[in-house]
């Protein structure tokens, strides 16, 4: 009779991770049965094998042309013979990818700057895939000087705009609570513009991407672990300030928004400079100033934002010094990244860390903006809301020419 | 093996939109089967195919501006070498009829196959004999001609010979089932029979419905009728123009002389200095308009479709269209390399190209 309440002195008897791990154990087994036997039932796919490859990366230099693929599809695939502009060319290389493989195919070719090549490749099978380079320019070299180049262009269009935009601190701090709101609502208004566009901006890139390793899912993922990630040190620190707080620290509520702030805005300036280095390295955009202007312009306004809610703290100049940093060095970052090893996958999941950052930071901006009357939208935050979409987007077209 | 199946998907989503990204992406269009893995090159081979460009095959200096990346194709699998092809006359099993006559009977099976068709990549063709071209069968004229042709293929087929024939003999589907001919199905033979006329250089190719198919996949082959008092003794040579459209999409990936492409980049044809060389230059490329014929530091009688003895033209280049045949004859007055190749550059560069090499 006490042997049929096994169930009950089972469970009280083994410890509580061999009942975790028993479960794992037999999907472990299972799968191993499942892989021994082939799929039992199951027969081989009715089709013909899959070929699915992405080209991850095009490097130009003199008389060579370089090639990343990226295998995209369930089957292995075999590059055997590859022309440019319609005629075979010998390749060094090897042409075989596995699943989810990649390799690099190097093509002497007597390309010549501005000109378009279309490159083929025929696959064991017969199949093709094309690669266009719709305007070829050689990819700089990636030595110190390059990096040097891509720094600078980062402190152009991310560190100097947004220091300069904090400048705004001292007029912050004149205008009354209105006019406060309203400047909160107007950085509320410009951060919902920069989410739209990384967001648009990563699925863009996305679906360039290989697809095996997530595609456009990877922005959703990105912005949904930037969100919570942000929420979650955001939970870990209100804790700190209740306790700061309690021993009498004062004003550290709004430097700590605008630390937040300062994050979700270097998270999309990361994006802004890998777009910006990828553009550079593949001959796409041309270092104008007028490029420089736009960004330069269009990215003052974070600064703004990240200023806004310290209007009634007094932070110390280090401080500034740091958020400013913070909120324009990652551009740099992104810049190396970007002309360096530029990769579809790894830029739309940075992409949707951005958008995820700065929802995050808009869901914590957002209460600052209520009137003393709690409202929300009232005419001055729907003014200074409007007022924000607008001027980022008129700056945004100084850097879409 | 698994049933042959094959597809036609060319889906590139759009790069994004700042080209900037320099990122592709895209379903390679693809067909056939997995077979490929049988009788072509495995990984390793891949691996070594590319490292070294220009591989020794290659004669220096050529394959660094035409021609593959290395590797070869492997002849013994395929059933059928180019360098081979090149001079074989099949003329048949041969006896007298009653009246005198020569009558020369072969037999041609159609089949299915799969054909490396450049180092590396696989072709699921359809072959009369397991070669593409099919045999070249030659005979004289006013013989009685006797073709067996049983279809081993999964598809049905039938040779249209061009020639004079009566319409049951045309390999036409529709006219002459009654009488066992038109469509051969699958399993089934049927004997092609008539007289060899007129003389002169024609072709035979499957005319099945999809044509463009049936003959793209390889069905067809050159058909050599001699004068009755024969041409002057020469070094004879058959070169069937043709290409591959490995993706099915309309287009040829490979064009080729007997079609492996840029075989005689690696294999020159051995001619003799100052030796009368005869070329039975026959078009059957699928796809595109025309095909064409030049070589390099020389000139040739052309007669075309080789229906009259007297040349209509000394030329370095000709063209031809689809069905269109003609007899080329010259003599190399120089021992050396000497390139010839299809003068549109574009076939040339994906293959149409090759080497005559005359020694003393």
């Amino acid at each position: 009779m006490e042997a049929n309440t096994a169930d009950g002195s089972l469970g009280s008897r083994a410890p509580a991770w061999a009942l975790g791990a028993i479960p794992l154990a037999l999907i472990a087994v299972a799968i191993g049965a499942f892989a021994l036997l082939g799929g039992p039932g199951l027969g081989d796919r009715t089709g013909p094998p899959v070929e699915d490859l992405a080209v991850e990366r095009t490097v130009l230099h003199p008389g060579e042309i370089e090639l990343t693929l990226q295998n995209d599809g369930p089957d292995a695939v075999d590059v055997a013979q590859v022309s440019v502009n319609d005629a075979f060319v010998p390749f060094a290389g090897s042409g075989r990818l596995d699943r989810l493989g990649s390799t690099t195919l190097t093509i002497p070719y007597p390309w010549v700057e501005g000109e378009g090549y279309t490159i083929t490749g025929v696959t064991s099978t017969g199949g093709t895939f094309e690669h266009e380079i719709p305007v070829a320019v050689e990819t700089p070299e990636a030595d110190a000087g390059f990096f040097g180049l891509m720094a600078l262009l980062g402190i152009y269009v991310g560190v100097i705009p947004v220091s300069l935009g904090m400048l705004w601190l001292p007029f912050v701090r004149r205008v009354g609570a209105e006019w406060l709101r309203a400047l909160i609502a107007f950085t509320v208004g410009l951060l919902a513009f920069l989410a739209v566009d990384a967001g648009l901006e990563g699925l863009e890139i996305a679906s360039a991407a290989p697809s095996a390793f997530g595609g456009t899912s990877l922005v959703f993922i990105g912005a949904a672990v930037a969100y919570l990630a942000l929420a979650g040190v955001d939970a870990y620190l209100s804790r700190r300030r209740a306790a700061a707080a309690a021993r009498g620290a004062a004003g550290s509520a709004a430097a700590y928004l605008a630390l937040l702030v300062a994050i979700g805005i270097g998270l999309h300036n990361l994006g802004e400079g890998l777009a910006i280095g990828s553009a550079y390295a593949s001959g796409a955009l041309a270092l104008g100033t007028f490029l420089v202007v736009g960004f330069a312009i269009h990215n003052t306004t974070e600064g703004l934002a990240i200023v806004a809610p310290m209007a009634t703290a007094r932070p110390s100049l280090r401080r500034l010094i740091a958020l400013g940093l913070l909120a324009g060095a990652p551009a740099i970052l992104g810049a190396w990244v970007g002309a360096a090893a530029f990769n579809p996958s790894l830029a739309a999941l940075l992409f949707g860390v951005g958008v995820g950052a700065i929802l995050r930071v808009i869901v914590q901006l957002a209460p600052s903006m209520r009137d003393s009357d709690g409202r929300l939208l009232h005419p001055g935050a729907v003014g200074g809301l409007v007022a924000g979409l607008g001027v980022i987007y008129l700056t945004g077209l100084l850097v879409a020419g | 093996m698994a049933r042959k199946m094959s597809r036609r998907a060319l889906i590139a989503s759009s790069a994004a939109a700042a080209p900037a990204l320099a990122a592709l992406h895209e379903t390679i269009p693809h067909r056939g089967l997995h077979g490929a893995l049988g009788g072509h090159p495995d990984a390793a081979a891949a691996e070594t195919k590319g490292m070294g460009g220009p591989a020794g095959h290659a004669p220096g200096g050529v394959a660094s501006h035409d021609g593959f990346g290395g590797g070869t194709v492997d002849h013994a699998a395929n059933g059928f070498d180019p360098s081979e092809i090149l001079r074989d006359f099949d003329y048949g099993k041969t006896s007298r009829l009653s009246d005198g006559r020569v009558l020369r009977e072969w037999t041609i099976v159609a089949q299915d196959k799969e054909i490396e068709v450049a180092p590396g990549v696989t072709y699921p063709a359809w072959t009369y004999n397991g070669r593409i071209p099919g045999p070249t069968l030659r005979c004289t004229e006013g013989d009685r001609l006797r073709i067996r042709f049983i279809n081993g293929s999964q598809h049905p087929h039938t040779i249209h010979f061009h020639g004079i024939h009566p319409d049951f003999m045309d390999g036409m589907p529709g006219i002459g089932e009654g009488r066992g001919g038109g469509l051969i199905e699958t399993g089934e033979q049927f004997v092609y029979e008539f007289d060899a006329e007129p003389f002169g250089l024609h072709l035979y190719h499957c005319h099945v419905m999809p044509l463009t198919a049936h003959i793209a996949k390889g069905l067809y082959g050159a058909f050599i009728v001699d004068p009755a008092e024969p041409r002057p003794d020469a070094d004879e040579l058959v070169m069937v123009m043709n290409g591959f459209d490995t993706d099915f999409d309309g287009e040829n990936e490979l064009y080729a002389v007997n079609s492996i492409a840029f075989h005689y980049v690696e294999e020159p044809i051995k001619v003799k200095r100052d030796e009368l060389v005869r070329i039975y230059l026959v078009n059957l490329l699928e796809f595109d308009q025309i095909n064409s014929f030049h070589v390099h530091a020389n000139f040739f009688d052309y007669y075309p479709t080789g229906t009259r003895l007297e040349p209509t033209e000394f030329t370095d280049t000709i063209i031809q269209g689809q069905g269109q045949r003609g007899v080329l004859e010259l003599r190399f007055p120089y021992a050396g390399k000497f390139m010839f190749h299809a003068h549109k550059t574009e076939f040339a560069e994906l293959g149409w190209l090759g080497f005559f090499e005359v020694v003393d």
